[in-house]
């Protein structure tokens, strides 16, 4: 019943952020058609906002937006001419989806592990280094990271390609570039997860009883000191999943990172109100995705 | 001994924590050596020269750039831009955090929630938008403006404190979530109760008693806001988007170093020392930052 609840509730927030993201881009100053190669007559000027409606006032327009959307329709790109929102999204989110998908995987295999052994050697070697990792991983930013790679690795050593998307080989320096920041961060959530949880009454009990400390960790307290990793996935997956700007434009990768930036810039209203509802629509469902699974992992979690 | 106040048994946790220790230095170190480089310093930041592309050297410590400029006098140059972002754009982040987020807590009912329904809006709206929208209107109403006046230096400092805006405008949101959480609980409390009954106003009790008790979990959550909007700042320029050359932040001198790397040669100390320098400086902030939340014992909550 509250997941019900809460899936009805996604659609108003759903409009609601549309509307702030339709509002914010088409109230700013500038327009799609300031930037053109040459610049535009009054008259084509004209004749260009006559033909996507821009003359009309905003309201309508928005109005005018909600109809297609909700007959899936995301409308044409008022930049990138002749592709239809929908066309950009189709060729760019599986891209992003692969190396953002690979990027969350990595993250986790890297994250998790990191910080569960920290904490359960902590204040050992295994957990300055360990931890030192972590921290050093958040404060590395990925236009630092991804240079850096493709100067050893692709330049220097020639092991893997500079750039482009491709072949398996050409995924492993961007999805490292993009997964680590990650890791750290999801490191350092393991860690203080299983810090608290170690420190919980249930796993004193359970010792008590005589449990070993092996399945101790594992069984018991892994599961809930994973959940503040599990809730950081959901807004964490939903940004990896479209893209991103600095990865993607370094290694030259055909996702949808770029046109976020792009269509801010450029004021291409549709094209960035439509990654927004995508964004958007992603979030809310891995949200509830996340708040599912922490009901399965801890038996504590009753929504009702 | 065992009089000590929270505060003082805080400071004697902080005092402990080595690597916390050790980053306050180093940063006092950076700020200092910052603030002396341009007396100090043989070399101009923004001097042309032939030199161009050279390598580290005893005359030029971290090599030149593509136009020949001592990349060391260049950081320098750039840690003013970077660091005085962080700063003010936290303070800014925490001058609208705070209000926000003590108005809604303490007002509470149909306020609060209105006022955290926004908070949770612009969280699912991509900030990357928010602060190209801002930034750019910000822009074109100082076009407009600079027509009236006309003066070149302004327009300098015009577009720094856009940046300043722009950065606190996107970074205040978990400010606002903690700061409502904790004043939830404050104003429940039994000295809050007894100002009020004593007549004092909403205003009076909030400027006396709610902020001044949450200020200890602000000054740790603003430790680490800090080093996030030097993150911010540093992609926005690398965007292009922030500072404008000749002016140099850490990010933007990062792209021009990525900007200049080919499969021929590798210039790799335009992006090794910018580069560098920015995730040392991170590193200590956030290292800063964790000391004295472990040692106040603030959960970071939101």
């Amino acid at each position: 019943m509250y997941f019900l609840r809460r899936l009805a509730t996604l659609v108003p927030l759903l409009l609601v952020i549309s509307f702030v993201a339709f509002v914010l881009v088409r109230v700013a100053p500038g327009g799609p058609f300031d930037r053109e190669r040459q610049p535009a007559s009054p008259e084509i000027k004209r004749a260009l906002e006559a033909k996507f409606h821009l003359d009309e006032p905003v309201w309508k327009q928005y109005l005018r937006y909600l109809g297609g959307l909700v007959q899936g329709d995301f409308g044409p790109s008022l930049k990138y001419r002749n592709h239809s929102v929908a066309d950009i999204i189709k060729q760019g989110l599986p891209v992003s989806m692969l190396l953002g998908m690979m990027a969350f995987g990595f993250a986790m295999g890297v994250g998790i592990p990191v910080g569960y052994f920290t904490a359960v050697r902590r204040g050992h070697w295994e957990d300055y280094s360990g931890s030192f990792f972590a921290i050093l991983m958040v404060c590395i930013p990925g236009f630092v990271i991804a240079p850096l790679l493709i100067m050893f690795f692709a330049i220097q050593w020639r092991l893997l390609p500079v750039a482009l998307w491709g072949s398996p080989l050409h995924a492993i320096l961007p999805v490292a570039a993009l997964g680590l920041y990650f890791s750290g961060r999801i490191a350092r959530l393991m860690r203080e997860g299983m810090l608290n949880t170690m420190q919980a009454e249930f796993i004193t009990a359970a010792r008590a009883k005589g449990l070993g400390e092996n399945a101790l960790m594992l069984k018991h307290a892994f599961r809930i000191a994973v959940l503040p990793v599990v809730s950081y996935s959901g807004p964490l997956l939903a940004d990896l999943l479209v893209g991103s700007f600095v990865i993607e434009t370094i290694f030259q990768i055909p996702g949808l990172g770029v046109f976020m930036v792009n269509g801010s810039l450029n004021r291409d209203y549709t094209l960035v109100v439509g990654l927004v509802v995508l964004y958007a629509t992603l979030l809310v469902v891995l949200n509830l995705m996340v708040d599912f699974a922490y009901t399965l992992l801890d038996p504590r979690v009753n929504y009702e | 001994m065992n009089e000590a106040s929270p505060n003082q048994r805080a400071w004697r946790r902080f005092l402990k924590n080595r690597p916390a220790r050790f980053s306050a230095c180093f940063l006092a170190l950076v700020v200092l050596l910052v603030l002396l480089w341009p007396f100090v310093s043989p070399h101009d930041p923004n001097a042309l020269s032939d030199n161009q592309f050279q390598p580290p050297s005893a005359q030029h410590w971290f090599g030149t750039d593509v136009h020949g400029r001592d990349l060391l006098s260049r950081v320098m140059y750039g840690a003013q831009i970077s660091l005085l972002v962080g700063v003010v754009g936290a303070g800014v982040s925490l001058v609208i955090g705070v209000l926000w987020g003590a108005i809604a807590g303490y007002v509470g009912g149909r306020t609060d929630s209105a006022m955290m329904r926004f908070v949770d809006i612009l969280y699912s709206l991509p900030s990357i938008i928010f602060v190209i929208v801002l930034i750019t209107t910000l822009e074109g109403l100082l076009q407009q403006g600079l027509e009236a006046v006309g003066s070149v230096t302004l327009a300098k400092f015009a577009r720094l404190i856009f940046l300043f805006v722009g950065l606190g405008a996107v970074s205040w949101l978990t400010m606002a979530r903690i700061v409502r959480g904790q004043v939830l609980s404050l104003r429940t409390r039994q000295f809050v109760d007894a100002s009020r009954a004593l007549g004092a106003g909403t205003g009076h009790i909030l400027a006396r008693h709610i902020i001044p008790n949450v200020f200890g979990v602000v000054i740790v959550y603003l430790t680490l806001t800090v080093p996030a909007i030097i993150l911010y700042e540093s992609f926005l320029s690398y965007l292009g988007l922030g500072i404008q050359p000749p002016m140099a932040s850490w990010g933007s001198l990062i792209a021009e170093g990525a900007d200049q790397m080919n499969p021929i040669r590798i210039y790799w100390w335009l992006i090794v020392f910018p580069g560098g320098v920015l995730v040392s400086t991170l590193l200590a902030l956030n290292f800063l930052g964790d000391g004295l939340r472990d040692a106040w014992d603030v959960r970071s909550g939101g």
